[in-house]
């Protein structure tokens, strides 16, 4: 995309011809690094798992078929199936929406709560920005999954719960760069171009500061997903999340715990499935970092 | 030096209190009725006179000012209030699991050091470029891995398949060993990525070439000289080192069915109650604070770059000069060995 920007701002007559080449560049550069088109393709497939699990299987993720209960990964059911006889693919694919929707809502708590912190530490200085960066530096000192077990505490458990609890354990981390990269861009010289054409303070920080200082605080919450994803499924392992019969990728793990000693697909495939997630979305957010800075 | 060391303490203890502070607005003023959290959602045959009872043995019916110093003053005593799951004050159920987290939790920060800072000096030593790039894949793919799974996978290996450590329990040395590598597993890469990382930049300055134009080995340069210098900036992450430790004794000691600290606050989630969930949060503060303030302390000991405030201003006296940066003085004192004398600025 940025390469597409580039040539653009190099030949700018003739945008539309442009657009080829830059696309076939971007993605010459995937082939280039075979774990990156791995890692997109990957999130590709769990997008299309959440969103249209059908696609992906035929089975239902509740039907239970005592008759091949614990039975080992083979043709038919490609995972293996589980003590009530169902199809563990099938779980692991319906389980995908709601892991991604409780990491996507994580990181936009994260994001939203940690801007609007951020851009009033950043914008506003004096003690309102002392005051918030020490709250900041505090929360910093609580580990972020305990953050989160105690914002578990009173909210109670569930999915969303969780999902909100993780995204609040993340806002501090978020509020710090946005306010740094805010103190950054708030002395440019466009910045008092702004203000000096007479515009109002909340214009100044909506059109001119805040796109200019959002790419690193991007960046971050695209590291974040991996984050989310291994501290939400840790917290549904730990119980507090979707309750069962709902397949969710962590608690599959944590059923799959009681019969370990039989059946090694039960825990293996799932956690696997995470991990492999969180590994492929840390790539892609490595990748935007290099990008980032190589622009700048 | 009193001065620094004072000041230090006095910033750890004001990080403390407000910590504490803000799990005590959380916990207990967020909620609109503690009360009910208390007893859980399974409570319904409650009655009005028994709700009335909870809260005024807790102190819910004081004005929240009230309870905030009310709370205050006793933790000034020692006094974290009792568990509602157990009955038992919360200094002692935290106090009995210190001992089998800190196990885990030491043995598991040894073998992340040995094994992350193995993995770095390694990957930066080796000529051989395949055997480089496989060992800087490990740490992202070490970080990326759940430790519930990890641990389920060892107990499968070790547990059941070839029976050599426990699967459960915190009896005997053995059962130290599986719960250990899962919490040296996200640390040790941590270490590693941050140490491969700052070796790399270690290992162009001009002192290393010095090194090896007076004839040293590699293994020489790069343990004796490179690696000194190099695991400096890998001390300033050690808060955020202890508190991947901790979260990780949540998971862990779960797992293993081991007690301990993470034992504890994962009841404590569970039966929502409300003040271990405050005293475990302290104790975590308190942790990461101790171990900032041990590294603060220590740090200008091993890196005498960083010249402490007072005896800056005191060379600046004597030199008549400003020194560059404020870390990075190029007026420091002699360093402890000519080879480590750093010649370029720190990370």
């Amino acid at each position: 995309m940025t390469e597409t920007t580039q040539l653009a701002i190099g030949r700018p007559a003739s945008l539309v011809t442009d657009r080829v080449p830059g696309g076939a560049t971007a993605l010459r550069g995937l082939a280039a690094r075979p774990t990156l088109t791995v890692a997109v393709l990957w999130l590709g497939l769990v997008v299309l798992a959440a969103l249209l699990p059908g696609a992906l299987t035929h089975h239902d993720p509740l039907a239970a078929d005592p008759a091949v209960k614990l039975t080992a990964p083979d043709a038919a059911h490609w995972f293996g199936t589980d003590q009530l006889g169902r199809d563990l693919y099938t779980r692991v694919v319906h389980g995908t929406a709601l892991t991604l929707q409780a990491a996507i809502l994580a990181i936009l708590i994260g994001l939203v709560g940690g801007s609007v912190v951020g851009l009033l530490a950043g914008f506003v200085g004096g003690v309102v920005d002392t005051v918030l960066m020490r709250v900041a530096d505090v929360l910093l000192a609580i580990p972020s999954l305990l953050l989160s077990l105690t914002i578990v505490t009173v909210l109670g458990f569930g999915t969303v719960n969780v999902a909100v609890a993780v995204g609040v354990a993340s806002i501090a981390t978020i509020a710090r760069i946005m306010r740094s990269e805010v103190v950054r861009v708030r002395t440019a010289q466009y910045v008092e171009a702004a203000t000096a054409n007479g515009n109002r303070w909340w214009r100044v920080l909506l059109v001119h500061v805040l796109p200019n200082a959002a790419g690193p605080v991007l960046v971050l919450a695209a590291l974040e997903f991996g984050t989310a994803i291994l501290a939400v499924s840790s917290l549904s392992f730990l119980g507090y999340g979707a309750q069962p019969p709902a397949p969710e990728w962590g608690s599959l793990v944590s059923t799959g715990r009681d019969y370990i000693a039989t059946s090694w697909w039960l825990t293996t495939i799932p956690g696997l499935v995470i991990a492999v997630t969180v590994l492929a979305g840390n790539r892609v957010a490595r990748a935007l970092d290099t990008e980032r800075r190589a622009v700048r | 030096m009193t001065r620094y060391v004072l000041s230090r303490i006095g910033q750890a203890v004001l990080v403390l209190w407000a910590a504490w502070t803000i799990s005590f607005f959380v916990l207990y003023v967020l909620p609109s009725d503690p009360a009910r959290i208390m007893l859980g959602p399974d409570a319904t045959d409650v009655t009005q006179a028994q709700l009335d009872a909870l809260r005024h043995q807790y102190g819910l019916d004081q004005p929240v000012l009230v309870q905030y110093f009310q709370h205050l003053g006793s933790l000034l005593t020692g006094d974290l209030g009792r568990s509602i799951g157990v009955g038992r004050p919360v200094t002692e159920v935290i106090g009995e699991a210190v001992g089998p987290t800190a196990q885990i939790a030491v043995v598991g920060l040894l073998l992340a050091i040995v094994f992350g800072g193995g993995v770095a000096v390694l990957a930066t030593w080796t000529r051989n470029r395949a055997l480089g790039q496989f060992l800087l894949q490990l740490p992202p793919i070490g970080v990326a891995v759940p430790g519930f799974w990890f641990a389920l996978l060892l107990v499968q290996w070790f547990s059941f398949g070839l029976h050599v450590f426990p699967a459960f329990g915190g009896e005997g040395p053995s059962s130290v060993v599986l719960p250990a590598i899962t919490l040296a597993l996200p640390t040790g890469a941590t270490i590693a990525q941050l140490l491969s990382k700052s070796l790399v930049a270690t290992l162009r300055e001009p002192y290393v070439d010095t090194a090896y134009a007076k004839g040293a080995g590699r293994w020489r340069v790069q343990l004796r000289h490179a690696l000194k210098n190099a695991a400096l900036p890998a001390l300033t992450v050690t808060g955020l080192i202890v508190g991947q430790l901790f979260s990780g004794t949540v998971v862990t000691e779960t797992v293993f069915s081991r007690p301990g600290l993470g034992r504890v606050t994962a009841t404590a989630v569970q039966g929502q109650d409300i003040p271990v969930v405050q005293g475990i949060v302290l104790v975590a503060a308190a942790i990461f604070v101790v171990a900032n303030l041990v590294v603060d302390l220590v740090y200008p000991l091993l890196d005498p770059r960083v010249v402490l405030a007072g005896s800056r201003r005191k060379l600046r006296e004597q030199d008549g000069a400003t020194p560059g940066g404020p870390a990075t003085g190029g007026t420091a004192p002699a360093a402890p060995t000519p080879s480590a004398a750093p010649q370029g600025a720190p990370a």
